[in-house]
């Protein structure tokens, strides 16, 4: 029963059917598995497969992002259950990410909170069009380890400079890496504005991320 | 008979059409721009200023589709109307807003300056099979602030060619028509005889920034041709059917075509776009490809049946050298937008999603133009009888290399290409060293740029551009501007 349970939760994430996650975590909670076992026995594997699969070009995008969503919603199950324990996951670190004020593209951003929750960030999403100084308050707040800029805009891209001076007079600049990003974004212009991470896609953008927490 | 190409069905282009206007009515637009939300609420939409929500009723779609010309033309500096926004001529200009050069064949690319865009101009001026100039690069050399303003400088200095360009802010909006008006000698001859065109472009999904909504307001208010640039991305910020894109496509641009009339009813307009379907394995916005070319040649047709000048970005590639795939991509987009009938095409020259420019390419694409511009001039007869008394009279001998009639035609009837293509024997070909197209590219670009001429500017009128520019710059921390050399 409990290895079928977890093999059908596998295949839930595999096969992109969140509701079915969802409802799977539900009766193994009720079935009285351990919250631990059911991320370590059903969701995790499943993750590990979709991730295979998207790495040999059999899966794309989309199945991706839909096999993270049923992640986050079985985790917002599962944790007060493991809160409740006195259990916790180990957060792979805290990021607090946002495209730059002026820029209104969320798409790229988007993607890499999305890929950054499903590898066991924990991620404040700010949104796009985010002033300079929510970036700083929120960093303040959550103690961020990591905080990702998202500019899409040529015009827009300087504003991660901004950001970045912000943060230096807030005097929080050596608590946070920083990470930018965006389709003008390039890695010599990550170096010259002085962050410490760039990647080109959301996939490179996780392992950036790990590197920048020592995890790598 | 000159070749067409639909993608859609009569009914197919009604739905798109009657879907488009209901959204309009919902979910409506959001318009970040009150002066656009007024104009809208005056002329009969449900605004939420709150929200900025407007929902605009079909009457107001089909008045502004009535106000709206049908045809217009851009002038060269000369004064001659060089380009025929209407019905299916077609014309082609550069990829716009570059943020890189290719540095070398090998793929390398680097930051463009001032110098880059002055060859970059001329070089296009050199180029007959673009009709019109764009404001090709961002360059690096001068303050972001005023990034778009200093492209135009740039080119009034060198081009004759009208160009297609935009604003990245309201008040450089303004130093961009000062510079315009000046060249055209004032702001009544602009409107008369436009020279620019300006791209605004919506947000997707249905969505008007604050500056971008300002450029098209003004726009209309000095007469100066605006294009309506809506991007859906298929499968990201629209769903990811290709009909469903066009949808949202038609919607964001009749929401722009209905404020822009409003705000001058008869303000010249164009139906354009730079939509592309995601790719689902880089999560890249591929130009280069048959699932974008679809979108485009689908609201081409929609814009051709609304009877509106049509723009769109197509003869551009995503490859990052200029290899098999930059030609295939920029090929095929060439000669669809062609066939389609889109009256400006824009792209040339480009490669990394409209990313990286290439003065190499451009020379490239330049031969791919003349090909497409020649196929869809399509087969006359020329003569009657076409061959009747022709062949009777060279009866069994074929010598029509000698005839005057060969002679007489094979310029009209056959596009010869420059010798960027190679026709020549292996030998011959191995004997001019074995070049590649891109090497010999590469040769043509220097060749032409040595026999460009300036344009007809006075040196009084450089230096008043030199002076609104300058002025700029020193508000933007810049001292002196980078040198000009003519």
């Amino acid at each position: 029963m409990t290895s079928e349970i977890f093999q059908k939760l596998s295949e839930s994430l595999v096969m992109g059917e969140p509701d079915a996650t969802v409802e799977l975590t539900r009766q193994a909670l009720a079935a009285g598995i351990e919250p631990m076992t059911i991320i370590q026995e059903g969701l995790m594997p499943g993750m590990t497969i979709v991730g295979d699969k998207f790495s040999s070009g059999e899966y794309f995008l989309p199945d991706l992002i839909i096999a993270a969503e049923g992640m986050q919603r079985a985790m917002e199950l599962l944790e007060p259950e493991l809160h409740a324990r006195q259990q916790a996951i180990e957060s792979a670190g805290t990021v607090v990410i946002g495209t730059v004020k002026g820029d209104i593209h969320e798409i790229g951003k988007s993607l890499v909170a999305t890929m950054l929750s499903a590898n066991g960030f924990k991620v404040f999403d700010l949104g796009v069009d985010v002033p300079t100084t929510k970036f700083i308050e929120k960093v303040k707040e959550t103690g961020a380890n990591i905080l990702g800029l998202s500019a899409l805009l040529t015009t827009t891209m300087t504003v991660q400079r901004d950001v970045l001076e912000a943060l230096k007079s807030a005097g929080l600049r050596d608590q946070v890496k920083v990470m930018v990003g965006g389709a003008p974004v390039t890695r010599k212009w990550a170096a010259d504005i002085g962050a410490d991470g760039y990647a080109e896609d959301a996939i490179g953008a996780v392992q950036v991320a790990r590197q920048l927490m020592g995890k790598a | 008979m000159r070749p067409k190409l639909t993608v859609l069905s009569d009914e197919l282009v009604e739905q798109i059409i009657q879907e488009g206007m209901r959204l309009l009515l919902d979910p409506g637009v959001r318009v970040h721009n009150h002066e656009a939300l007024t104009l809208l609420a005056e002329a009969g939409a449900e605004v939420d200023f709150e929200q900025q929500i407007a929902k605009i009723p079909e009457a107001m779609v089909l008045n502004a589709l009535h106000s709206a010309p049908g045809e217009f033309f851009l002038y060269n500096l000369d004064g001659q109307p060089v380009v025929h926004y209407g019905g299916d001529d077609i014309h082609f200009d550069p990829g716009s807003s570059g943020v890189a050069i290719l540095a070398s064949l090998d793929g390398a690319q680097r930051s463009p300056t001032t110098a880059d865009f002055v060859k970059f101009i001329k070089l296009v001026e050199m180029l007959p099979q673009y009709e019109a100039q764009s404001t090709a690069f961002v360059c690096r050399d001068v303050p972001e602030g005023m990034g778009d303003l200093y492209r135009l400088y740039l080119a009034l200095n060198f081009m004759r060619k009208p160009i297609i360009t935009g604003a990245f802010g309201k008040e450089t909006f303004w130093v961009m028509v000062e510079l315009l008006s000046l060249v055209a000698g004032g702001a009544a001859a602009l409107a008369e005889k436009p020279t620019a065109v300006f791209d605004v472009c919506p947000s997707p999904p249905l969505l008007w920034s604050d500056l971008t909504c300002q450029n098209l307001i003004d726009c209309a208010r000095r007469h100066l041709p605006a294009e309506l640039i809506s991007m859906p991305l298929a499968g990201a910020t629209s769903p990811v059917t290709l009909a469903a894109a066009a949808v949202q496509h038609t919607a964001e641009s009749f929401s722009g075509l209905v404020i822009h009339q409003l705000a001058q009813p008869g303000a010249p307009i164009v139906w354009g776009g730079a939509p592309a379907a995601f790719d689902m394995r880089e999560g890249t916005t591929p130009m280069g490809d048959v699932n974008t070319w679809l979108i485009d040649c689908a609201y081409i047709q929609i814009g051709k049946r609304l009877n509106l000048p049509t723009h769109t970005y197509m003869g551009s590639s995503d490859a990052k050298v200029i290899d098999a795939q930059a030609g295939f991509e920029s090929m095929g987009g060439a000669l669809l937008a062609a066939l389609t009938g889109a009256n400006m095409i824009s792209g040339g020259g480009m490669l990394d999603f409209l990313r990286c420019q290439s003065l190499e390419k451009l020379v490239i694409d330049a031969e791919m133009i003349g090909m497409a511009k020649r196929l869809v001039a399509g087969i006359e007869p020329r003569d009657q009888p076409i061959a009747l008394t022709l062949m009777r009279q060279a009866g069994h001998k074929a010598n029509f290399l000698s005839q005057p009639h060969t002679q007489r035609m094979f310029r009209k009837e056959l596009y010869i290409p420059s010798p960027v293509v190679d026709r020549g024997s292996w030998d011959a070909w191995q004997k001019k060293g074995s070049q590649t197209c891109e090497q010999r590219a590469s040769e043509r670009v220097e060749a032409l740029l040595r026999n460009y001429q300036p344009n007809g500017l006075s040196a009084e009128a450089r230096d008043e551009l030199r002076q609104i520019v300058q002025k700029v710059a020193r508000q933007h921390g810049m001292a002196q501007l980078p040198p000009l050399e003519m």
